[in-house]
């Protein structure tokens, strides 16, 4: 199998703090045309009960894949970058990332699996603040494409 | 901390909203992503990279697309009234290709979160083929 299968239950240490900005999130949003003015005024932010600027929902990829990257990048896991493919992606927001937020992730790679010859790892990221409140949990599934 | 600006949407089962239609996606669209994401992989920017992977031009990343859906539902419903957001990267979309956001609400049900929509979403090109389907969590206001 393209993966080693021990990985299966590992956990990775947080990471250093991401600290959101409200530059960050408005250039995602304009990226993806996410056109609701509470993602690049504050005011109307505000005015919804958030201390500043709120993110858009698939913005927690940006730390997220920092995250993915501590196991992708492990020689003992043996993953070949070139031969990964993008799966599935889901998210749980416990509430929006906000600027001003300083966000720790936290890997864990929750399953390994062989499919047909590839192999199919789903990793989680747990995002919280800094002070452990839960923010946002990210899962992705990625499929590492067999040697022909 | 209770939150009253935006009051959650009155929705029911086979309601939609306008769909939207993005593209043809451009190399900008996709560089500009690349910026906002911090995704810098050649493939999405290198035609020969791209060309050597298969592929007749770069294509975009699957978070390209998996934000034009959030965009879409969120917009519709309010972002902080989304719980959960799924999606499923099914075809490449490459540089020329035209992509059409939209979805409907499939259930309205009452959960522990509250009154919870459930959203499917789909993103397809011009010849009706799927790039990415997705089912979105919303709470709404009771009907």
């Amino acid at each position: 199998m393209p993966v080693n299968a021990d990985f299966e239950g590992r956990s990775y240490p947080s990471t250093k703090p991401y600290g959101v900005s409200a530059a960050k999130i408005r250039e995602f949003a304009e990226a993806v045309g996410s056109s609701d003015p509470v993602h690049v005024d504050r005011d109307v932010a505000r005015a919804r009960g958030y201390a500043d600027v709120i993110a858009p929902p698939t913005f927690a990829v940006l730390i997220a894949q920092q995250c993915d990257r501590q196991l992708i990048l492990d020689p003992e896991a043996g993953i070949d970058y070139s031969r990964v493919v993008h799966g599935e992606q889901k998210f749980v927001h416990h509430r929006p990332l906000t600027a001003g937020d300083s966000i720790v992730g936290t890997l864990h790679v929750d399953g390994v699996r062989e499919a047909g010859g590839h192999a199919m790892v789903t990793t989680r990221t747990e995002l919280a603040t800094e002070s452990g409140e839960p923010v946002c949990t990210a899962t992705s599934t990625i499929v590492i494409r067999g040697g022909e | 901390m209770t939150h009253s600006g935006r009051a959650p949407a009155a929705v029911a089962v086979g309601d939609t909203h306008p769909a939207r239609v993005i593209g043809p996606i451009t190399q900008t669209d996709i560089v500009r992503f690349a910026g906002a994401g911090g995704d810098f992989n050649p493939l999405h920017h290198d035609p020969e990279f791209a060309a050597r992977a298969g592929f007749p031009r770069p294509i975009a990343m699957g978070q390209f697309q998996a934000g034009l859906l959030a965009g879409w539902v969120s917009d519709w419903l309010g972002v902080e009234h989304l719980r959960s957001l799924e999606v499923r990267f099914v075809a490449p979309l490459m540089i020329g290709d035209a992509v059409t956001v939209g979805g409907e609400v499939v259930s309205v049900e009452q959960r522990e979160a509250g009154q919870l929509a459930t959203v499917e979403l789909r993103a397809t090109k011009d010849d009706g083929s799927l790039v990415v389907t997705g089912r979105a969590d919303v709470v709404v206001s009771a009907s």
